[in-house]
């Protein structure tokens, strides 16, 4: 039997509210320090204090770091979720609780074992303040795991040492709290369980971070000055990070001014208003935001798309359709971005699969942003943005310069005979643009009414069908500079499975077990549209493809038909859009309904 | 319809000002507005303005919604850009641009429509900011370019040209400026060109957010009771579309006290300046004379104060603008990265 060592799940169930996410960010970061391979999803409702709340953990010294859905050992400290939560444990898996209560004779399994703490009763007789004893109940139970799952105690330690090195109190209460759990679990239980960790150095050159983080931190390296947003979950932490990073890298030493501006705008139709006025004016300039957002800012974004205006927007996708499940996540955005805004528009998104390609997207945004003088999203989502992530360190690049597209300095501007606005120089899809407060040669009027290539005022069709057929292939030439998509081949394979952003780890993992299943597949991540060729020849290359994608209507599936030669009938969707991150299971599942079909192919 | 563009020919012995330009440097493309369309005598008054401050035409941005007032900018100071942006969202988009390059000098043209139904929430949150611009809402409380509805500033009991007669309370935005903390605020009227030259400059040498309520009629659908009918009249025995030539309305407003005008629809506007004595950097007392004066058409400087910050200084940016900056400034490069790595074990 395959060693349990350093490959198991487990799940903490909690009420939001309570402090579990600091035990649990506790946990994750010392496994992390430990050198092992570790993923954590928080599964958290919109809400602040009261409601049910999930973490889950996969250790997994292969590197497979995708949701797990069955779990090994189940936290079970939230009584209004217990009857599910106990389901979800694999057969012979532990269930820890809180044995000051008893639990419900109804619910009990037969093939789990049980580990019960007295951690209220613990936290009672050991603290005095409610808030207090509410809190370290979840100390605690970290404490229990240290011992259960074989955490090394000298990073923990180390960790509470860093994190309360200004607060000796909570250093001590912390220190406290875990001794009780881990003391009582040595007491009373055999410890470590069957399936624990062991210290590895997988995490050598890597970091834990999480995608909006990482967002911010290209936007920062990216040149970013003026960023406008309005708050939502699951978006709002980029801009979080935007301003802490800002605080910290774009003061001036020498005078202590702020070389960047962030405006918290009234909503998001300002935010994407305020970001074209200051691309306009030709500084880098983003907003984040999520689906209701990108709503909101359909209609400006039709006017940049056609004053040809660049303008970048980080959307962190949630669940929709409206309000929709604020603190789930989807890729629910992709058609309402491709094609924001009323009449004929098309844009250009970027997909990025993990914190790495939030980092290394958010300069490319700009740079296409400002050689094609459109919008560009970064589609990320709420699983990326939001959870921590191991991630090889990010790195720069010192060579890089911004792509500024074509802005006529002075000397240009007073060489021409006469400045017009999208009147480009050799049949290139991209004419050349001015900034205010140049020259007054460079003077155009902007309008996202009717124009001519002159950049005046027109009604009349031909003038300004010209204009509209140059957008259309400033487009397709776009194809050519974005991100082109990953694709990797296996002997054998006659089949593909295509997806796009962070779905990736859950099928990278389904591929490998296919691959032991003798039905190896090729790889594709798609990582932008419009779509470079590769991307349509991948289909032609297989007998048909599974499209994996998290929501209901198949929206990649659709823009890959609306916008490339590839039949539909070689398009197989697989669309898993509960919420919640993408596991291989899913993926395997969904496969195992065409098992007839791929039986046929690979016999 | 392209616009129109005006000969560029100037009289030699035209008068130049400090940087030798003429007025009409300061000129745009023909206006298309209606003949006698209270919005060009405002543009008329802009473009003294902005000769009289010698503001050089390529250091200006002329920023503009949706609607008949939107559509002014091109009509003044060629050499600048201009942005005729969305409907209401004018405020926004001058924020950024503001946001980005602070050395421009800000003006936003503005209607009743564009500023007060639409754009509200914009306007409003532009004021919180004291961004620093003047903003210009040309106010004929009426949506002229739908032809004819009622706008939030119309009055109650007015007519559309339809003969629907307006119930609701109009949105005075002098009054709201005030209330929101605006620091600079002045009403006028298009025709008294006298009194809108200096205010305008007034409104542009403010640093801060300077709001100008311009009372402009509408020629063509400013129809109040009993006149409605002369233009419908009028327009029912002539092509669809004609709109009858009318003179701009001009007046002189004596120093003291109201003086009543008679607009083109033959309705009558009661218009006062305001004393001497009147104090402008009280906020309550200005409130308070313009409720004591309701039915009339106060102008003047109602308040202005200058030591409210703008986003700007709040922010602590360096004086040259942010869009200047060069990349070697704004990229803290990979030495740094490394640094920051070590902060995410």
């Amino acid at each position: 039997m395959r060693s349990r060592v350093n490959d198991f799940a487990i799940k903490l169930a909690n009420v939001n509210g309570t402090g579990s996410a600091s035990a649990n960010s506790l946990i994750m970061q010392a496994i992390f320090r430990m050198g092992v391979p570790v993923s954590g999803k928080n599964l958290f409702p919109s809400n602040i204090q009261g409601l049910p709340t999930w973490y889950e953990i996969r250790v997994n010294r292969d590197g497979y770091t995708a949701r797990a859905l069955d779990y090994d050992l189940m936290v079970a400290m939230n009584g209004q979720t217990y009857q599910r939560d106990i389901t979800e444990l694999r057969s012979g898996g532990y269930l820890i609780y809180d044995s000051t209560f008893p639990l419900d004779p109804a619910l009990r399994r037969d093939d789990i074992e049980y580990i019960g703490i007295p951690l209220a009763q613990l936290c009672n007789e050991n603290f005095r303040e409610p808030r207090e004893r509410i809190l370290m109940k979840n100390i605690a139970t970290a404490g229990a795991l240290i011992e259960l799952l074989n955490i090394d105690g000298a990073v923990v330690e180390q960790l509470l040492e860093e994190k309360y090195a200004k607060k000796k109190n909570l250093r001590e209460s912390n220190h406290k709290a875990l001794s009780l759990g881990a003391d009582y679990v040595k007491a009373n239980y055999a410890y470590p369980l069957p399936f624990h960790l062991q210290s590895m150095d997988a995490n050598n050159d890597k970091i834990l971070i999480d995608g909006n983080t990482a967002t911010a931190l290209g936007c920062v390296f990216g040149g970013a000055t003026v960023a406008a947003w309005y708050p939502i979950t699951p978006a709002t932490s980029v801009m979080d990070n935007f301003t802490a990073f800002c605080e910290k890298l774009r003061k001036d030493k020498a005078t202590g001014e702020n070389n960047y501006l962030i405006l918290q705008a009234e909503d998001e139709l300002a935010a994407i208003g305020m970001v074209i006025g200051a691309s306009w004016n030709g500084a880098r300039a983003f907003t984040s935001t999520a689906g209701p957002g990108i709503s909101l800012m359909n209609e400006l974004l039709g006017l940049a798309y056609y004053a040809e205006i660049p303008a970048v927007v980080v959307d962190v996708q949630r669940v929709g359709p409206s309000t929709g499940m604020p603190t789930r996540t989807q890729q629910g955005d992709i058609l309402e971005c491709a094609y924001a805004s009323h009449g004929d528009t098309k844009h250009i998104l970027l997909f990025p699969a993990n914190p790495a390609e939030c980092f290394e997207f958010a300069p490319a945004c700009f740079d296409l942003a400002e050689r094609f003088q459109t919008p560009v999203f970064l589609l990320s989502d709420l699983d990326i943005g939001m959870n921590d992530w191991v991630t090889p360190k990010l790195t720069w690049d010192d060579n890089y310069r911004p792509d500024r597209g074509k802005v006529l300095n002075l000397d240009q501007i007073e060489s021409l005979k006469a400045f017009h606005r999208y009147l480009p120089e050799n049949g290139s899809a991209v004419a050349a643009r001015t900034l205010p407060g140049v020259h007054p040669n460079g003077a155009f009027f902007t309008r996202g009414s009717g124009h001519n290539k002159f950049g005046g005022y027109t009604e009349i069709p031909d003038e300004y069908q010209e204009v509209m057929d140059r957008l259309l292939r400033k487009h397709k030439e776009a194809a050519g500079y974005v991100p082109a998509p990953i694709i990797e081949k296996r002997h054998g394979a006659r089949v593909g499975i295509v997806t796009l952003g962070g779905c990736d780890a859950a099928v990278r993992e389904a591929l490998d077990i296919l691959d032991q299943m003798g039905r190896p597949m090729d790889y594709m991540r798609v990582r932008a549209f419009p779509f470079p060729a590769e991307v349509e020849s991948f289909f032609a290359d297989h007998d048909y493809c599974y499209v994996v994608e998290q929501n209901r209507d198949g929206q990649l599936c659709s823009l890959l038909t609306l916008e490339t030669n590839v039949p539909k009938d070689k398009i197989k969707p697989v669309l898993v859009y509960g919420g919640f991150p993408l596991s291989a299971k899913n993926v395997l599942d969904a496969i195992a309904v065409n098992v007839e079909e791929l039986d046929a192919i690979y016999s | 319809m392209p616009s129109i563009v005006k000969p560029r020919v100037a009289h030699p012995s035209l008068a130049r000002n400090e940087i030798g330009l003429t007025i009409r440097d300061y000129e745009g493309s023909m206006s298309t507005l209606c003949a006698g369309c209270g919005h060009d005598s405002i543009t008329a008054a802009i473009t003294r303005a902005f000769w009289e401050l010698s503001t050089p035409p390529h250091m200006i941005a002329k920023m503009s919604g949706i609607g008949c007032s939107s559509k002014t900018p091109t009509y003044f100071v060629g050499g600048a850009h201009g942005f005729n942006s969305a409907h209401g969202r004018m405020p926004a988009i001058a924020t950024g641009a503001n946001a980005a390059n602070r050395e421009l000098t800000y003006i936003g043209i503005s209607g009743d429509g564009d500023s007060l139904s639409i754009g509200l929430g914009h306007l409003c949150h532009a004021i919180r900011r004291n961004l620093n611009m003047l903003y210009v809402i040309e106010n004929n409380g009426v949506y002229g370019l739908t032809k004819g509805q009622f706008s939030a500033s119309s009055d109650p009991g007015s007519k559309s040209k339809k003969g629907d007669t307006n119930r609701l309370q109009p949105i005075d935005p002098a009054v709201l400026a005030l209330s929101l903390g605006a620091s600079f605020v002045a009403r006028a009227f298009s025709g008294d060109k006298q009194q809108l030259v200096p205010i305008l400059k007034a409104g542009l040498a403010h640093q801060g957010f300077a709001i100008v309520d311009v009372i402009s009629p509408c020629v063509t659908f400013n129809d109040h009771e009993g006149s409605t009918k002369s233009y419908l009249y009028t327009r029912q025995h002539l092509h669809a579309g004609f709109v009858p030539p009318a003179k701009e309305i001009l007046t002189e407003i004596s120093p003291s006290g109201s003086t009543k005008i008679t607009m083109h629809d033959g309705s009558a506007l009661s218009f006062s300046k305001v004393p001497t004595e009147y104090d402008p950097t009280d906020r309550l007392s200005a409130m308070a004379y313009l409720k004591a004066h309701e039915g009339e058409i106060v102008t003047g400087i109602l308040y202005q104060e200058e030591a409210s910050a703008d986003i700007h200084e709040r922010n602590k940016t360096p004086a040259t603008a942010l869009a200047k900056l060069p990349f070697e400034k704004l990229c803290p490069g990979s030495a740094e990265l490394d640094r920051l790595m070590e902060t995410f074990r």
